[in-house]
């Protein structure tokens, strides 16, 4: 992991000052709410439905023990409300039809953007929250507001068995970029960018205003192609490519030039109309050539003063080295050992193997493993957890992770740096805490923003949804049997569920002040199994809230009647069957199951 | 980076002054004989006038006065600092006082600008 130096350290320190000295002068009434507004979005801090929400960078995911440690102290200490708030805010929410779950408090919860937010801090405590993040080098900085937003990777970044070059050493020069870049801090809207080194994107980099994949051309140079374009929303858009292959040494160069042009360009008229893609689908080809033409200004005129020196890029890389992990030698007979070990304990418990098959992933070091803690299970809103449990994980973290973890994209906890012979004992003590559910990539391992129990941008509630589905698909079997999934649950068309690349995607609308749902099928993130990345279509007329978990079921049912055997025992997987065989019976499924009329508002 | 009032950028001299909409590209002007170019912030969350100063000063080498005017308030002058400003026209009713203090926090910032072309790594390594 990155460590940071003094300059890095004195900067996270200034910025939470910087912070204090604002909300000081709103608080006295120097700064109208208005001026306060972007500033303390810029440091994370939104005002929601009933509370302020804080977003804590989690710069590409990477987070140590320490800064969990934190995180589980500001959950345990500080995201509270009064009484009375909270009284005032579950009387809200039980008046909307429906499931109305009772609103908890005192948790972190883990993002799409491997970020980590906190719902009930009350903003007169924000400055207190952002010097205590300053003690481990954390921060808030660009997490909200329009500008260079937190970049994102691989959570198998450094690990991963397909990995062409470590992304990480490139996301940190780039998080250090765009921290403060002072001509870039009010864009017409947000800007997001996603890197990743593998063969596979575990990153979603299409759906990005920059997608980034690290490639070595023929001569075995290290650079990346250049996506733009890409983004979720109202409109969904995936990035097309702007350059096949852009050196390293340029990227810095490279991304001044396209934001530059986008900050000139971009609309200001229409926030939906806003982000980079509307611009690069209205001038294609015009965009593409004012970026290269100011990208050569930038070498040329500029004398590209921000290009990348090996001694630089080395410096960085430093903190990427393996964590020490006293490993035996790598023989192997200790290979053999390991896994025979491993294959006693799979067979004598199979709730074990089924942990094995689903929250484990193979490592570019045959000793280790990467291992997902599941934090989807009944009970718990998607991502979410409390100050106990985040002070648990942190212990598993030291314990058994080398103190590095990631917080995934799909919003659990990834632990990179796990012994192959140590993960029975770790899978013990996660099954004690509640998140070894071997449900990873399956239905119930779905993606949902905070919805409307939460946001104040929400149409329609996420976290009953997600319940409900949670609920019904508690049997293992049934889930194994149903196989990978991406289920992906938005409260608004904002999309932070990232609705439109699930193969199944649950969009909430709002009609006559009552929700509904749209039901969209067959979009992609752009994994292998998913292909290129792709918004789903629509169903057909949106769904009380109600009808969706009979219209999930129905839709997996035809599933289950249409898929094929692609031999060795296996079967198709939802998303290639909904290929093969079209949308259609899937939708006269999902039509069928509507209710009748009366039973909606019941 | 030198603050002034309304009343001051009202009284000064509008001879070389040249005011520059937010949608103009700098590079399609004849600059000769300008010595401040006026640009503006119609709301201050609205940032085209930054790329504007750093084109003046890198791209076009503009050795003028570099003036921010409209929506300025004091927390973005650090940017407007950096982008090339050298003076704000502080919007009427905004207090200075809490200024100077923004323009001191940082020790030092990652990216070269218009004014410090050497960004962090650079000026470390030296």
């Amino acid at each position: 992991m990155y460590q940071y130096t003094e300059f890095d350290k004195a900067f996270v320190r200034a910025r939470a000052a910087e912070h204090r000295d604002q909300l000081e002068r709103w608080q006295a009434g120097q700064l109208t709410d208005d001026q306060f507004r972007p500033l303390r979005l810029q440091n994370g801090w939104y005002v929601q439905r009933y509370a302020p929400m804080l977003r804590v960078a989690v710069p590409y995911g990477e987070i140590n023990a320490a800064q969990i440690k934190v995180l589980a102290k500001i959950a345990r200490e500080y995201d509270t409300p009064d009484a009375a708030l909270l009284a005032e805010a579950q009387a809200t929410q039980d008046k909307i039809a429906g499931l109305a779950p009772k609103l908890t408090t005192n948790y972190g919860h883990f993002t799409t953007r491997q970020n980590v937010q906190f719902n009930w801090i009350p903003l007169d405590k924000s400055a207190d929250v952002m010097e205590l993040l300053s003690t481990v080098n954390m921060h808030g900085i660009q997490t909200s507001g329009n500008c260079i937003r937190n970049t994102t990777t691989d959570e198998l970044a450094g690990v991963a068995v397909d990995e062409v070059v470590d992304p990480r050493p490139y996301a940190e020069l780039i998080r250090q970029w765009s921290t403060l870049h002072p001509e870039f801090a009010h864009l017409p809207r947000k800007f997001k960018i996603a890197i990743t080194g593998a063969t596979e994107d575990r990153a979603a980099i299409g759906w990005h205003d920059v997608g980034l994949q690290v490639i070595q051309n023929a001569a075995g140079e290290v650079g990346f192609k250049v996506l733009v374009g890409g983004g979720m929303g109202r409109t969904p858009v995936n990035g097309v490519v702007i350059r096949e292959f852009l050196p390293w040494q340029d990227i810095m160069n490279y991304l001044e030039a396209v934001v530059r042009v986008y900050n000139r360009w971009g609309r200001r008229d229409n926030k939906y109309k806003a982000r980079i893609k509307i611009l690069v689908k209205a001038e294609g080809q015009r965009y593409f050539d004012e970026v290269e033409t100011e990208f050569r200004q930038i070498l040329e005129h500029d004398g590209a003063p921000h290009t990348l020196p090996q001694a630089e890029l080395d410096r960085v890389k430093a903190g990427f080295v393996d964590p020490a992990l006293n490993l035996p030698e790598n023989t192997d007979e200790w290979l053999a050992q390991a896994e025979a070990a491993l294959s006693i304990e799979a067979a004598k418990t199979p709730a074990f193997a089924r942990w094995l098959t689903r929250n484990v992933r193979p490592h570019r070091n045959p000793q280790l493993r990467a291992v997902s803690l599941s934090f989807k299970r009944p009970g718990y809103a998607p991502g979410d957890a409390t100050a106990e449990q985040l002070d648990a994980a942190a212990a598993l973290v030291e314990k058994y992770s080398a103190g590095e973890a990631r917080v995934s994209h799909t919003q659990n906890l990834l632990l990179p740096w796990v012994r192959l012979d140590q993960l029975h004992a770790l899978w013990l003590e996660a099954k004690t805490l509640g998140v070894a559910q071997p449900n990873i990539g399956l239905l119930t391992d779905m993606i949902a923003c905070p919805g409307g129990d939460y946001c104040a941008l929400a149409n329609a509630r996420s976290i009953p949804t997600a319940s409900a589905i949670t609920e019904r698909y508690q049997d293992l079997d049934e889930l194994e049997d149903l196989g990978h999934i991406d289920f992906h649950i938005s409260g608004c068309i904002n999309s932070c569920g990232h609705h439109h690349s699930g193969h199944i995607g649950i969009l909430g609308v709002d009609k006559d002040g009552k929700e509904w749902y749209q039901v969209t099928l067959g979009g992609s993130d752009g994994k292998d199994l998913s292909g290129a990345a792709t918004p789903g279509k629509v169903v057909g007329p949106s769904f009380s809230s109600f009808e969706v978990p009979d219209v999930i079921e129905a839709i997996l049912d035809t599933y289950k009647q249409l898929r094929v055997s692609t031999g060795n025992g296996k079967q198709e997987a939802f998303i290639e069957t909904l290929r093969r065989v079209g949308h259609d019976p899937f939708k006269a499924a999902a039509n069928a199951a509507r209710h009748p009329a009366e039973e909606q508002t019941a | 980076m030198k603050i002034i009032s309304t009343q001051e950028h009202q009284a000064a001299s509008k001879n070389g002054v040249l005011e520059l909409a937010n949608d103009v590209d700098p590079r399609t002007l004849d600059l000769s004989g300008v010595t401040r170019i006026d640009l503006q912030f119609p709301a201050f969350t609205d940032g085209r006038a930054y790329s504007q100063a750093f084109l003046l000063r890198r791209r076009l080498d503009f050795a003028g006065e570099l003036r921010a005017t409209g929506d300025v308030l004091i927390d973005q002058l650090v940017q407007m600092k950096r982008t090339g400003f050298d003076v704000a026209v502080l919007k009427d009713g905004v207090d200075a006082s809490a200024a100077q203090r923004q323009l001191d926090r940082y020790a030092g910032f990652y990216q070269g600008s218009a004014v410090e072309t050497q960004p962090h790594f650079a000026k470390a390594a030296s």
